[in-house]
């Protein structure tokens, strides 16, 4: 009986908590890449960096903060910051809008053109956030490490097995649910959401409605400066703050909106577990776990890991073609916001 | 009220509408019949700003519109509705007829945060006049109902429904009949005189349905190769020769080549 208890614990330490975690992270960042896709039509690629973007802005107030004693308690002085970071990408991504995107709006180019434009978006988004706070690893998490720690979850217990929660896997997981209720409630409840929906519905329509286009896009790019912020500032959190991590993620990220089926929120959230889970689950090494269930004799020797960590991304990848090969809507059909 | 100007529309070598000029006077039902492929709907296009005239100019009233976007057509009173029944399928009827009414208070960001009574207001003010405009059509049984769910005909109903939402000025219909019922094309066709008469739309509609025309539409105007061939009352139009021979000889032969 122990035996299972230590299995499962050690499973939900090192997968099942995890995992979660970085499923909010991934399906907060799908939502804001789906949005665009469902709003204004194109595969955005500078998502990522607009989310290392808005980690640094929140990054840099949350050492402003810190300097000048401002702090939160056991809760990281980040979430202070954050709505800052999150008015300073908004304005940053309103004048790539209105410099960039929105001539080429005006011009009715195609798809193909704008998602080009991001990549020039995205190199520039990259190249501002080097030189304004360097390529490295930066540490602004504070606060209470744990929740409970892999020691007294031992102590508490009794058993082999430690439990450790980390305090920004709860905080994540709470302010992705906060924020993601927030965006439905929105897109469902008020004349905005609606016209938003509208306006990705059947553009040509709405544009002969009361829709004004201008601001639905407006709204639309605060939103997922908002979304790609608190996603950036939580994976930061979690893991670390680096400008090139934004980048590794528009892979997984864009694999859980497109295995979601994009354009679709629900979508993008189910995607960005499913992505996560799998990387999580085919990147943990077993034998500890299996080493609890199984008598001694046939204990494994080996790690029993599917893929090595470094290959994370091909687990993206993978499923990413596997989706598209099979269900190419992805799971929840696509293009309904 | 509309006068168009020797239109021309191109696409690459196509003449869709070559040299097209005809006027449409203030609170008539004109109607717009001519083979398919004629440019009927290209001309529309024109008009209604879905995308510029290659040449020739549009005029509302006093004031040249040639070339204005839908949304500052809509904006100046002139509304169409498409050959292919356009509407929000992930939305409700009734949110599909609470959208049309522009320039709502909910959509500006401060009056959304900040003055929440005057938004409810709003709002509640522009739902009793989608419920008007559902009863008015006959469609209270779908209100609640997914547009993408509807059939057709309700689709177009749908569409007439959304001109209903805002003081109008002129409405283009593009085939507003075709592929309906009957009795969904009674009512449609009542509802058309009721709103030119009670609240002086003026129409211009794409028809095929030659029962329909006699019924509504004075003047008709015919077109055929991208212009205008004539203009008359619909008995005098049906029993002119070169209508007829439109009809039954290039009309026939670009069948295959039109969509919409
Ligand atoms: N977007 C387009 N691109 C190329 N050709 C078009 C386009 N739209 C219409 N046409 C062509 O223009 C002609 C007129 O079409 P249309 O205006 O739809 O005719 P109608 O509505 O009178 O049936 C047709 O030959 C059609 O194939
Ligand atoms: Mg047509």
């Amino acid at each position: 009986m122990t035996d299972i208890l230590n299995a499962i614990i050690v499973f939900a330490n090192f997968v099942l908590v995890p995992g979660a975690a970085y499923g909010a992270q991934l399906a907060l960042g799908a939502l804001g890449i789906t949005l665009v896709y469902g709003v204004l039509r194109f595969s955005n690629f500078a998502h990522g960096d607009t989310m290392a973007f808005g980690a640094m802005v929140t990054v840099l107030v949350t050492w402003w903060m810190q300097g000048h004693g401002v702090s939160l308690g056991v809760l990281p002085t980040a979430l202070l910051a954050l709505p800052f970071g999150v008015a300073a990408t908004a304005l940053f991504v309103l004048a790539t809008d209105r410099v960039v995107y929105r001539f080429y709006r005006r011009q009715r180019s195609a798809p193909v053109i704008f998602v080009i434009v991001s990549v020039g978006v995205m190199f520039i988004m990259n190249g501002v956030v080097r030189f304004i706070i360097g390529p490295d690893d930066q540490d602004f998490a504070d606060g209470a490490r744990f929740i409970v720690s892999a020691r007294d979850f031992r102590d508490m217990t009794g058993l082999d097995e430690g439990l450790a929660i980390k305090s920004t896997a709860l905080l994540t997981i709470v302010v992705a649910l906060v924020v993601m209720a927030a965006l439905f409630w929105f897109l469902q409840k008020t004349r905005m959401g609606k016209a938003m929906r509208a306006y990705a519905d059947n553009e040509d329509l709405a544009l002969l409605s009361g829709v004004n286009p201008d601001r639905v896009v407006m709204v639309a790019w605060i939103l997922v400066a908002a979304l790609a912020t608190v996603a950036g500032v939580l994976y930061g959190l979690d893991k670390t703050f680096k400008p090139f991590t934004y980048f590794q993620l528009l892979l997984p990220m864009f694999a859980a909106a497109i295995v979601g089926g994009i354009g679709n929120p629900v979508g993008a959230i189910l995607g960005g577990f499913v992505i996560a889970y799998s990387e999580v689950a085919v990147t943990y090494a077993y034998k500890r776990f299996l080493g609890h269930l199984l008598p001694e004799s046939l204990a494994p020797e080996s790690l029993v890991q599917l893929l090595g960590t470094e290959y994370k991304f091909a687990v993206s990848f993978i499923i990413l073609v596997v989706v598209l090969l099979i269900r190419p809507t992805g799971i929840l059909r696509g293009k309904t916001i | 009220m509309i006068r168009v100007e020797n239109v021309h529309k191109h696409f690459g070598g196509v003449r869709a509408v070559n040299g097209a000029t005809l006027e449409i006077a203030q609170g008539s039902i004109t109607g717009l019949i001519g083979p398919n492929g004629a440019g009927k709907t290209t001309l529309f296009n024109c008009i209604a700003g879905a995308f510029p005239p290659t040449s020739g100019r549009v005029w509302l009233g006093e004031e040249e519109i040639t070339g204005l976007t839908p949304h500052e057509l809509f904006a100046k009173g002139l509304l169409r509705t498409f050959q292919i029944a356009h509407e929000f399928s992930s939305l409700t009827v009734r949110d599909n007829l609470m959208m049309v009414p522009p320039d709502q208070s909910g959509e500006r960001l401060w009056d959304a945060w900040f003055s929440p009574r005057k938004v409810q207001a709003e709002e509640a003010a522009i739902r009793r006049k989608a419920d008007e405009v559902i009863e008015f059509l006959n469609i209270s049984h779908v209100a609640d109902e997914l547009a993408g769910n509807l059939s057709g005909g309700q689709k177009k109903l749908l569409e007439l429904g959304r001109t209903m939402m805002v003081e109008a000025k002129i409405v283009f219909l593009d085939e507003v009949g075709a592929g309906v019922n009957r009795t969904l094309l009674n009512t449609i066709g009542d509802a058309i005189i009721r709103l030119n008469k009670e609240r002086g739309y003026t129409f211009c509609m794409i028809e095929h349905d030659m029962d329909f025309i006699g019924r509504l539409c004075d003047p008709v105007i015919v077109m055929a190769e991208g212009t205008v061939l004539m203009q008359g009352t619909a008995e005098q139009v049906l029993s002119d020769e070169r209508v007829i021979e439109a009809y039954l000889g290039h009309g026939v032969k670009n069948k295959a080549e039109v969509g919409g």
